[in-house]
Formats: structure tokens, sequence, C-alpha cells
């Protein structure tokens, strides 16, 4: 079976519609997703209606940060999160934000693990920024696979039987995404790039296809209509930054 | 961690396995058969029993890794991998005879073949450092040669792949490989720069036309570390007839600093197969190691150095590739000439490590059994090469960057085609005539070349004037 994973979409449109057709390209049978749903982004509305579809069609998918921020607002965030937030209740039904809610922190398949944030204190979302953090959260949990977002940086981690880390970042190169062997005998941690608000330099799209077959991962990128996403943001009135940052891909 | 008991005639995702020709510090290799591959194949198992060196384990999951990724005449071809759910083992092929390892009692060697020997290594290199992959483990036990010459690198437990995760970058304390062969910077847990496979490719030479280690044979770190700031002994001190260009590109290969070695892979070969071209610095007739005083202030003095940035590999490579301009020498090719500087400077001028062969053909009208000149060609051929490097003059080169040669051939497109092969060029600058009548007449070379080129190829043209047909 192959698995497009999905994180930090972040009320883009633009960017989802274009990871969604990619990985329907790449010919992939489930989609996971791995939260933060809305926030910074100017279509929580579109992209929370997509998510419900996916899900009651099969999907998988786990609460992120911001999505719990919706209902629940003493989650602390930074001043334009905060704004974001703000603005994003105003624009999500009873329905969504209900689904918003009741999404789980973790879901498990097999021998996967997928969550938001890391494992150690899935509701803490501590990032995961270095192979410390990668060990702490590997350490939490027996999976020998687990899946995560929420620092928008791809990259990819794994602990040997004897509990030695190496670190991975898959290079930003069109052309480049290719296929990486999950190898047995080791615990992996694949951290998620950004669908819609890339932080690693690269505007580009980010997400990832896991093939449970040939346990093999590609960390995909896919340019998206950046132009129209920045717009649609500064015409809601939302902090001008995060239209700005979409172009830059921080 | 499950396993069966790996022994003769049992039958592993369909190779059945043969007889066990090889049993290792690291692995074990057995024969196998598969019904429906015809060639030799050899199943390479690691050794995994208890006790056994954990690196065993991380080295075999690196070569299971980048060996099904690898392609080409210059790596064993893979035919199948399993992994340590079951019975971790890799199937590949087999290479007919030994490795370079044979011929250390037959050392030293004489020069030129000790210097065609690192020649095909440094092809091989080249082609691999364009599969994204760094060796890390280049000595003589790691090199083969098919029967048409071709150079094979074997073992690839130690490998840096741009591409994939490096389980080795934070598994062993002790940086890993050969000592005698390892770059310096290997040492400071550097694993990223192409460059460390040509200091190793930079004993071979060494170590086959002097029968001694640059570096001698030290296994401790203390010992190894010395190679951070002392200098190999200059091989002429050891043979007191050692051609300099050797000996340039000999000590250029085992320079401490990364950078000041070839750029890449392909310049080294390119310089080992163009003596008469190499560019002769200090180091080619320096007869003793630098001073103590040199060495000792390199020692303390480290922060002057930059620190290196991570490189990726593929971007180093594509910062040096070897560009060849072939040029016209008949007359009323001023302008076309004039063109292709114009274009060759604007690729130079982006690419400061890129090198400039140019070349012209010298035309044969018949095929010479006699391939000794007479005077009259040997004039001829001279007079070429000085207008290759007259025309170069403006490009304001470094010698170290710009060869000129003439080729002597029937078919100018053939010989630039085959130049272009042997040398691992990158990009090929050819101009073609406005004037149609002389193409229709001969077929146009710069077509020829564009069509059937291996790499990049720009067709230059004059420009056209107000009044041209």
């Amino acid at each position: 079976m192959r698995l497009a994973i999905f994180a930090d979409i972040h009320a883009n449109k633009q960017a989802f519609t274009a990871c969604l057709d990619d990985a329907r390209a790449r010919g992939t049978d489930r989609i996971i997703l791995l939260g933060d749903f809305v926030g910074y982004g100017a279509d929580p509305d579109w992209v929370v209606e997509t998510a419900m579809a996916l899900v009651a069609d099969g999907a998988l998918a786990v609460a992120g940060n911001h999505d719990r921020a919706v209902g629940t607002p003493s989650e602390t965030m930074t001043a334009e999160a905060q704004a974001a937030i703000e603005w994003t209740r105003g624009r999500l039904g009873a329905a969504q934000r209900r689904f918003l809610a009741e999404l789980p922190l973790t879901a498990e398949d097999d021998d996967r693990l997928y969550i938001h944030a890391e494992a150690s204190q899935p509701a803490r979302w501590r990032y995961v920024r270095e192979t410390a953090d990668a060990a702490r959260s590997l350490a939490a949990n027996p999976a020998q696979l687990s899946f995560c977002g929420h620092i928008h940086q791809p990259a990819l981690y794994s602990m040997s039987m004897a509990g030695k880390m190496t670190q991975f970042v898959p290079p930003a190169i069109p052309g480049a995404d290719v296929p990486v062997q999950l190898l047995h005998g080791r615990q992996w941690l694949a951290v998620m790039g950004s669908v819609g608000q890339p932080r690693d330099g690269n505007p580009a799209a980010a997400f990832a296809v896991y093939d449970t077959d040939q346990r093999e991962i590609t960390y995909c990128r896919v340019p998206y209509d950046v132009e129209a996403a920045a717009a649609a943001i500064r015409a809601n009135g939302l902090p001008p930054r995060l239209a700005d940052r979409l172009f830059e891909g921080r | 961690m499950a396993g069966m008991r790996m022994q003769q005639g049992i039958v592993l995702d369909g190779f059945t396995v043969g007889e066990r020709v090889h049993h290792g510090g690291m692995a074990t290799l057995w024969q196998v058969t598969r019904p429906d591959l015809a060639q030799p194949l050899l199943m390479k198992v690691p050794r995994i029993a208890e006790g056994d060196d954990p690196a065993a384990i991380v080295s075999f999951e690196m070569e299971q890794m980048i060996l099904p990724r690898l392609s080409g005449p210059h790596v064993q071809a893979c035919f199948g991998a399993g992994d340590f759910a079951r019975q971790p083992y890799v199937v590949m092929e087999q290479i007919a005879g030994e490795t370079l390892y044979r011929r250390l009692p037959d050392l030293p060697l004489p020069y030129g073949e000790a210097v065609a020997i690192a020649g095909k290594i440094a092809l091989a290199l080249a082609d691999l450092h364009a599969q994204h992959v760094i060796h890390h483990d280049i000595k003589p036990s790691s090199v083969m040669f098919r029967p048409d010459g071709d150079a094979v690198l074997i073992d690839y437990g130690l490998s840096h792949h741009a591409q994939l995760p490096d389980l080795l970058q934070e598994e062993f304390r002790l940086p890993f490989g050969t000592a005698p062969y390892m770059a310096p910077e290997r040492l400071l847990g550097v694993r990223n720069d192409p460059r460390s496979d040509l200091f190793s490719l930079g004993v071979l030479p060494y170590f086959f036309t002097t029968g001694e280690r640059p570096f001698g044979e030290s296994e401790t770190l203390r010992g190894m570390q010395r190679r951070l700031w002392r200098d190999a002994t200059p091989p002429r001190k050891l043979r007191a007839d050692y051609p300099p260009w050797l000996q340039e590109i000999v000590l250029r290969c085992l320079e401490i600093e990364p950078a000041w070695r070839y750029p890449t892979a392909a310049q080294l070969a390119f310089d080992l197969g163009h003596p008469d071209q190499v560019k002769l610095t200090s180091r080619a007739d320096k007869l003793n190691r630098d001073p103590l005083s040199t060495a000792w202030r390199r020692r303390f003095n480290g922060q002057v150095m930059p620190t290196r940035t991570p490189s990726d590999v593929a971007a180093q490579l594509a910062t040096a590739p070897i560009v060849a301009v072939a040029l016209d020498t008949t007359e009323g090719a001023a302008d076309l000439n004039e063109a292709l500087r114009v274009t060759a400077g604007r690729i130079l001028a982006i690419l400061p490590s890129a090198r400039l062969a140019c070349l012209n053909v010298l035309k044969l009208n018949r095929l010479s059994i006699d391939r000794t000149l007479d005077e009259h060609d040997n004039n001829k051929h001279v007079d070429r090469l000085v207008m290759l490097r007259h025309w170069a003059q403006p490009l304001q080169l470094d010698a170290g960057r710009l060869t000129t040669h003439v080729l002597e051939a029937l078919d100018p497109a053939a010989a630039i085609l085959e130049f272009a092969a042997v040398n691992r060029v990158d990009h090929i600058v050819i101009g073609a005539r406005q004037n149609t009548r002389l193409r229709s007449l001969l077929g146009s070379v710069s077509a020829k070349v564009a069509a059937e080129a291996g790499c990049s190829v720009t067709v230059v043209r004059p420009p056209k004037r107000a009044g041209d047909p």
C-alpha cells in the first residue's frame, strides 16, 4: 500500500490541492493527515471540509496545536499565529470545529505511529529540531516507524539497535525525490515538511509518500500558486508577514 | 533479529546457494545461481553473530541501501537484497579476476602502468561521484578490472550517498576506513566531500610507483592525525627519476586542504591522460617535505583556514566541468572563432573551477599506415597548437585550467566525439557556419557532434550582419 502523508496544511488551499493532485499522480492508496489543518492561511473552511471528506473516505487524521487552539483559546502561540486563529474561529462552522476538536493526538496502524509534534509528550507540542529530540520521541513509543510534522522542515531520523542516532535532510533539489528504504532493525522518525507553509528555504509545498511493501519513503516537493495563496491572506486582512513568508519558504 | 542458517544448497528468495568463496571479518561471500540469470553471482552475507562488531551491521545496511541504486560498468550490478527481518544479504554480479591487492608483491610498478591504473580508477570515481556516492574506502582491495579494462569499485560499506541517510555519521567515534588511504578531513568527521576519494586515489600511484605508502601504515589515531598537518615525502626523494608531472599530480591529490586538490575525479583523469599538459607548480620538483616550521604552523594555526562548509556532491561536480571548444582554423573562420570565445568566456566566468580544452582537428586526407610525422606535418601540428593558445589568450586562464589538443583524423566529428567520451567532457562548444555551401558539401561537423555527443553541446554561430544573405 502507498500512503500519502500530509502535515501542516495551514489553510493553504492552493498548496493542498497541488499536493493532493501530485499524490494521486504517484498512485497512492491511502491518505494520512498529520494535523495543523488551519492557522496562517486564508482557506480554513475549504481545507477542513476537504479533510472531513477524506476522513469519511478512509483517511487517517490526528490533531495539531493550531487545530486544538481553535477550541481552546488558552493555547500559547506567537502573535501572528494568534491573530490567524482568532480570524479562523469566525470562519468555521460547528461541524468543522467539532471535527477539529475531536481529532485524536495520535493514531497507530500496523508498525506505524502518526503524531503531529513528537511522541514523548504529544500535548506539549515539542519540536523535533535535532537528534536528541528525535531520540526522545522514539524512546517514548516502541513503534518502528513514527511520522510527524510541526517543525515545517523535512528530516529523517533513525535509531539503531545500539541506540545510535542518524539524521538526514532530504535534498530540496528538483528530481532528488529518491525513495529511501526504512531498513528493518532500526526505529525511524520521518518528519514531514509543511504543505501550506514550508520553512526550509524552499517555497514548494512538501509531503511524503510511504510504500508499506517496499518500506520506502519518498519526500516530495510540489510547486503551487504561491501568488494566489498570498493574495488570499492579504485580502482577508491577516498579518501580511504570513503572505510574504510563503514566497521565501521561511 | 531472525536468521536462517546459511549453507550450500538452500534456496533464498529464488537464489540457490552454492559454494562459500570467502569468509572475512565483516561478511561471507557465497556463489549463488538463479535460473533466469546466466552470469556468475555472489551473495554477500554480513557476520552478525553475537559478539561481532556492530560496524558489520551498519556497513551492511549502507551497502544494502546504496548498491541497488548504482549502475554502469564501474560497479557490480545488484540483483537483490534481503534485510535483517529474515536473512540479510545482497546478491551482486561476480567480477572475474583478482583485486588490485594482488599486485602489491610486484611493487614498484613502471610509471606508465601505475598511471594507467590510476587513470582507470579516476574515471570510475568520476562515474560514482556523478551518481551522488563517495566511496570512502578506495584502496587496492576495493578495485577490480573488467576484461575490457574498466575499473570496478567494490565494497560500499563505508560509502556516503548524498541523497540517502548516512547511517555511519554518528555511529562510531573513530573514523572508519583504511588508515593508509584515509583523507585527513575524515579524521575531523567530514563525510560529504568527494575530494576525500581523490586523496585516497593519490595514495595509490604514490605507493605503486615507490613501493612506500606516503603516510605509512600507522593504525593509531594519533599516528593518523599527523596527516592533518604533515605533508608526504615527495616521491622524487624515493625515486630520483620521478617524472615531475606525475609528482605534481600525486602531490596535488595528497593536499591536506580538499580545496587544493583536483576539484573532480574527471579533471584528475584528464591530467593523468595528458602528461604533457600538466601545469607544473612548485609541487613538481619538490625534493623534501615542507620545513618543520611550516608544518608546525599548520598544526597550531588551524584556525586561519576557512571552515569547510558542507558541500553537496552534485553541486561540487557541477561547478567544475570540463569544457571542450572545437575551433576551426580555415580561412574566414575569424568571426566564428570570436563568437566561440565569447561563449566560452561566459561559461568560464561563472564556473571558476571549470577547465577548458581547446581542440582543433587536423584533417588527414589519407589513411596513413606509417604514423610517424614528416617534418611538414609536424610543423602543421605545432602551428595549430600555437593558434589554439593564441585564441585562448584573451580568456586569461590560469595555465592549470587550459589545455590545447590537435587531433588528427579523417572524420573531424568522430574525433571530437571520441575526445569528449574518453576525457569525460561535460560540455562541447562548437561553431557552425552560416554559409551553407561548404556544409552541404562536407556534411556538418557541428550537427553530427550535437546529435551524437553524450554530453551537452552548444552550437555557436557568428553574428549575422546586415546585408548577409
